[in-house]
């Protein structure tokens, strides 16, 4: 383990250079925009699979949930801190390694891009993970998870006509883009038609040719199911 | 007639005066115009950035999401105007095809401030600390603010969507108290442990910053389905510590212009 100085111009910090670790599952939403952060940005790390349905689901473990006490993936620990929830994450990493950005530099910008990532993180994300279908239960699940994704979308879909260009904002990658990307492969896990949707369809197939994104995508990654692979 | 209608004609020093009265009322006259067509100007400009405009908040009294809004608006001591949308009269007044035009999600709060229609509460607070930074809402530290901004997004995004009005209306009348307090008491459970790394006399340390904005409202909905609070004594501590500041007070749901009399404070408190 080294030391080096950050080149962070917003904090100047001493870092440790041990690589950054991922506590992640293949298909969850919330690790998938994490790992599209890291790639963006060129950070290597390690990666750590937790099965969210192997032994009832190993994010509740009490080992696990010591680093993630709201029984979540992902968690990412870099520079010593143990840091949850994905948006606060990629937050963290824009501050800390700003090239290249993932949040406009003016505030009214900035506002835009949030609001379009919790459109999806806060809007529809948690009403369609795993805890909340277990809770709604087998039969009703899939009309369920349909139900908030295609409410969520609608206005996602209207807010994206303002906004978007070749992405979500405007034609830079955004923190917008990677809370849309995963939310659409959920979306198409669960038969949605995104017909109806043509803006988010069209940013999030200019998206998934991104190098990055596809570095990111479940089928790419180290836990991923052998019948799910490319 | 000519001398009645022009009488610095009648002589010639008669007829200097008056030109140079009517130069030099040119001159100010001119200049008068040119301030009021620039000032025109200006307030045009300002007005369309919105920055001569009070912002204008449209929240429900016991939206949790209007409520952390208010708190934010409180603190940073901004003027605002208020209007009610009520989320249950008319089948809930966000679902009009004029409030959707402000917000597609039909949810309140939206912000109107600086020219810009803002919505979800967590991007509206940020918005707000970055512009006006004056009493800070979060820490200078990275690290410290991605802590804060977790545990506002335990509230934000693990709790608060699970149980809102659209989903209690979803899952059904029968169903929605025990539906509401299972999640509430899920995101608590996780939010206590997490509480017990970083608090001091609030969330983080002993300043108040945004998971401290959060906190209360979604208190306040806990106490709503008797959730036994004495579970979650940091929780419970933190409650108190931040009632009592003013800007905590001001922006409670139970003082606010569409708050029902029958939740108002009685005279007696």
């Amino acid at each position: 383990m080294s030391i080096e100085k950050s080149k962070s111009p917003i904090h100047s910090v001493t870092r440790m250079t041990s690589k950054p670790v991922l506590y992640s599952y293949y298909r969850s939403s919330a690790s998938y925009r994490v790992r599209i952060a890291l790639q963006v940005k060129g950070i290597d790390y390690e990666y750590k699979a937790v099965s969210l349905i192997k032994d009832g689901g190993e994010q509740y473990k009490e080992e696990y949930k010591k680093l993630n006490p709201m029984g979540q993936v992902p968690t990412l620990v870099i520079d010593g801190h143990t840091l949850v929830q994905s948006l606060p994450i990629i937050e963290y990493l824009d501050e800390t390694r700003p090239s290249p950005r993932l949040l406009p530099e003016d505030p009214a910008g900035r506002v835009k891009v949030r609001s379009l990532a919790e459109i999806v993180n806060s809007g529809i994300q948690p009403l369609q993970n795993l805890p909340v279908l277990k809770k709604v239960g087998d039969d009703q699940k899939l009309e369920w998870a349909k139900y908030w994704i295609e409410r969520g979308f609608k206005a996602l879909e209207t807010s994206l006509q303002e906004t978007a260009g070749k992405y979500s904002f405007k034609d830079e990658v955004t923190m917008a883009d990677l809370c849309l990307v995963p939310q659409v492969y959920n979306a198409l896990r669960f038969g949605i038609d995104m017909s109806e949707f043509p803006t988010i369809h069209k940013v999030y197939d200019a998206l998934v040719t991104l190098e990055a994104f596809k570095a990111a995508h479940p089928s790419n990654q180290p836990d991923t199911p052998a019948d799910q692979k490319p | 007639m000519l001398k009645e209608v022009f009488p610095c004609l009648l002589s010639w020093p008669s007829y200097r005066r008056f030109r140079r009265a009517t130069i030099r009322l040119g001159h100010v006259a001119l200049n008068l115009e040119h301030y009021r067509h620039t000032k025109k100007r200006s307030d045009k400009k300002m007005a369309a950035e919105g920055r001569n405009v009070k912002p204008i908040l449209y929240s429900f009294f016991r939206s949790s999401a209007a409520w952390r809004v208010r708190i934010a608006l409180a603190m940073k001591g901004i003027d605002y105007d208020y209007r009610e949308v009520h989320l249950r009269k008319d089948g809930g007044q966000q679902r009009t095809e004029e409030y959707r035009k402000l917000n597609p999600m039909e949810q309140v709060p939206t912000l109107i401030i600086d020219g810009h229609t803002l919505f979800q509460s967590l991007p509206i607070c940020e918005y707000l600390e970055e512009t006006r930074p004056e009493v800070p809402l979060l820490p200078k530290d990275p690290a410290v603010r991605a802590k804060a901004r977790a545990l506002a997004e335990i509230i934000n995004s693990g709790i608060q969507p699970l149980q809102n009005v659209n989903v209690r209306n979803k899952v059904g009348e029968e169903k929605a108290h025990e539906w509401v307090k299972y999640w509430i008491e899920r995101g608590f459970t996780a939010l206590e442990k997490a509480l017990q790394e970083t608090a001091g006399k609030y969330c983080i340390g002993d300043k108040v910053t945004l998971p401290d904005l959060f906190l209360v409202p979604q208190i306040y909905h806990a106490q709503r389905v008797d959730l036994d609070m004495s579970q979650f004594p940091t929780i419970k501590r933190i409650d108190a510590a931040l009632s009592e500041i003013d800007a905590f007070k001001t922006a409670h749901a139970i003082r606010q212009p569409d708050t029902p009399p029958d939740e108002r404070p009685s005279s007696k408190t």
